[in-house]
């Protein structure tokens, strides 16, 4: 479902972070993107955002080139993505709930729908409770939660979580990791960039390693190796 | 239909939670915009001023023409009805010769050696005069060249004419209407530069507000909203920004102005400011909330379009 084609990054200042990588993620799999600070995996995924454009190739979902989406185009690709940070990166001046609502809101669900599924989906990831505090009132393992139900609220095609444990206690990416095996359980593509090899290990799927701006290794079953 | 009227009251919770929960951000704005439209309101008062002095200046220039004690009545009621005929003519005033006599009088009630002169003449030796209101001061001597060419407005009756006093008071004429210009353009590049200095603080203000949500509308559009449910909620604070400015503008004015119309009803020639501001109060407020609106909104556009391009 997502094809990166011959795909190459350089910036303005010459300083060229991906350097021809292809690569294919079919429906449904768990890929973990693992490498050091700096190999690309953030670019990569930026790339797969279209927050940045690639200076050689084309990234594909389905048939549809990204960086080739325009407008509303762009607006429905985003809405079939969920995207999770490690920052978290929620809005601060809105409630947890209103923070999930939000997603549903700007895709035009129904009033209905939102009052149904965000108390829900907040209820899977164990803030049922918490729903009307504000970001600043949680903890960073509830705030990574709240980002998660956003993701998956309208039920993309694909989770991106970009280091999502990556300013979590290991009690909290335990948790977190938990999640977003269970959403990819239920038949949702998750891609994951990490550093954390507990985590990969744990997972035991797809390991892609990165070094340089390009891919070292794809495993179908890895292990974190570097 | 449903669509879009859920998208706008989506879009107008979230202005009005924005608004309110961003409190302190929403209140700078309000002050900065409220000094921007006060700045607008004592631009629009002072020119009401200005143009009121200028009016009483002018009503108080007006070119004379004098008969001679011979002139009959009705070469003068003739010369009056031509003059008003002219388009550059706002009034004419008839002073009979009995009149001039009496405002003489009364002019030098306490000066007995000018009114024995006068009992000694045994005649009234004052003869009638015009005195001519222009519609703007730059007309007398037009006004006036007409009244002297040969071939021009008395016609039969400028043997009755003695005199024409424009030419005494040419100089005076001319130095009010180069003031008068003069202060019309310095007044309007001064209120110009004002103005717009004021709306680069208020742009500036509001772009420093929006500054701070660069990350949350780099997310919303990552969240996949659409460009106008982002922007929407930031036009409703504008729109409420400029509202309470407004507001708050017209309270500060209206006590002011009733302070400065009691301070200053002789200075100005008699005109009531507050008067002014109260019978202008409509075309006041619709000038301001246009101005605001119209100010809030662009900054707040080209604030948000900066952080749009994700």
């Amino acid at each position: 479902m997502l094809y990166f084609d011959r795909v190459s990054k350089e910036y303005d200042d010459g300083n060229k972070v991906l350097d021809n990588i292809s690569l294919t993620v079919h429906k449904g799999e768990l890929v973990s993107i693992v490498g050091h600070s700096g190999a690309g995996k953030t670019t990569l995924i930026k790339l797969l955002l279209a927050e940045e454009h690639p200076t050689e190739g084309t990234v594909s979902f389905h048939s549809d080139n990204i960086h080739k989406l325009k407008g509303n185009d762009m607006v429905k690709y985003r809405r079939k993505v969920g995207v999770v940070f490690q920052d978290f990166r929620l809005i601060p001046n809105k409630t947890a709930y209103e923070n999930v609502a939000f997603a549903m809101e700007a895709a035009g669900k129904h009033d209905d729908d939102i009052t149904e599924d965000v108390p829900h989906v907040l209820d899977l990831v164990d803030l049922k409770n918490k729903m009307h505090h504000f970001p600043h009132q949680l903890s960073g393992g509830e705030q990574q939660r709240v980002a998660i139900a956003r993701a998956i609220i309208n039920r993309p095609e694909i989770i991106i979580a970009d280091e999502p444990t990556g300013n979590l206690d290991p009690l909290n990416t335990y948790d977190i990791v938990q999640i977003l095996k269970k959403i990819n359980d239920l038949g949702t593509t998750v891609i994951l960039t990490t550093h954390n090899k507990g985590i990969v290990d744990s997972l035991g799927r797809r390991v892609i390693t990165m070094e340089d701006g390009k891919v070292t290794r794809d495993h179908k079953s890895g292990k974190f190796a570097m | 239909m449903a669509i879009k009227t859920t998208l706008t009251r989506r879009i107008i919770t979230a202005g009005l939670q924005g608004f309110y929960r961003n409190r302190t951000v929403s209140l700078s704005s309000i002050f900065i915009l409220t000094i921007t439209l006060s700045i607008i309101t004592s631009f629009y008062l002072f020119r009401a001023i200005f143009d009121y002095t200028l009016d009483q200046v002018r009503e108080k220039v007006d070119v004379r023409v004098y008969f001679t004690v011979d002139a009959s009545e009705q070469d003068i009621i003739d010369v009056k009805a031509k003059l008003l005929g002219l388009s550059q003519v706002k009034s004419v005033t008839y002073t009979s010769r009995e009149q001039a006599l009496n405002d003489f009088k009364a002019k030098h009630g306490g000066d007995t050696l000018t009114l024995q002169a006068l009992d000694e003449l045994g005649t009234n030796p004052f003869g009638a005069s015009l005195a001519i209101t222009a519609k703007d001061t730059s007309q007398y001597e037009s006004i006036a060249n007409q009244l002297t060419s040969s071939s021009g407005l008395l016609g039969d009756s400028s043997g009755a004419v003695d005199k024409i006093n424009y030419y005494q008071l040419k100089d005076s004429i001319d130095k009010l209407n180069s003031i008068i210009g003069w202060t019309d353009t310095v007044g309007f590049w001064l209120s110009m530069i004002f103005i717009l200095m004021s709306c680069m603080i208020v742009y500036n203000t509001i772009r420093l507000a929006i500054f701070v949500y660069r990350d949350e509308i780099a997310v919303m559009k990552l969240v996949g909203a659409s460009n106008m449910f982002i922007r929407g909620p930031f036009i409703v604070e504008a729109v409420l920004y400029a509202l309470i400015a407004t507001i708050i503008t017209l309270a500060i004015f209206y006590p002011a102005t009733v302070w400065v119309t009691k301070k200053t009803v002789f200075f100005f020639e008699g005109m009531n400011i507050n008067h002014y501001f109260v019978t202008h109060f409509f075309q006041l407020t619709g000038l301001l909330l246009l101005s605001g609106v119209l100010l809030a909104v662009i900054s707040s556009l080209l604030a948000v379009r900066k952080y749009l391009k994700v």
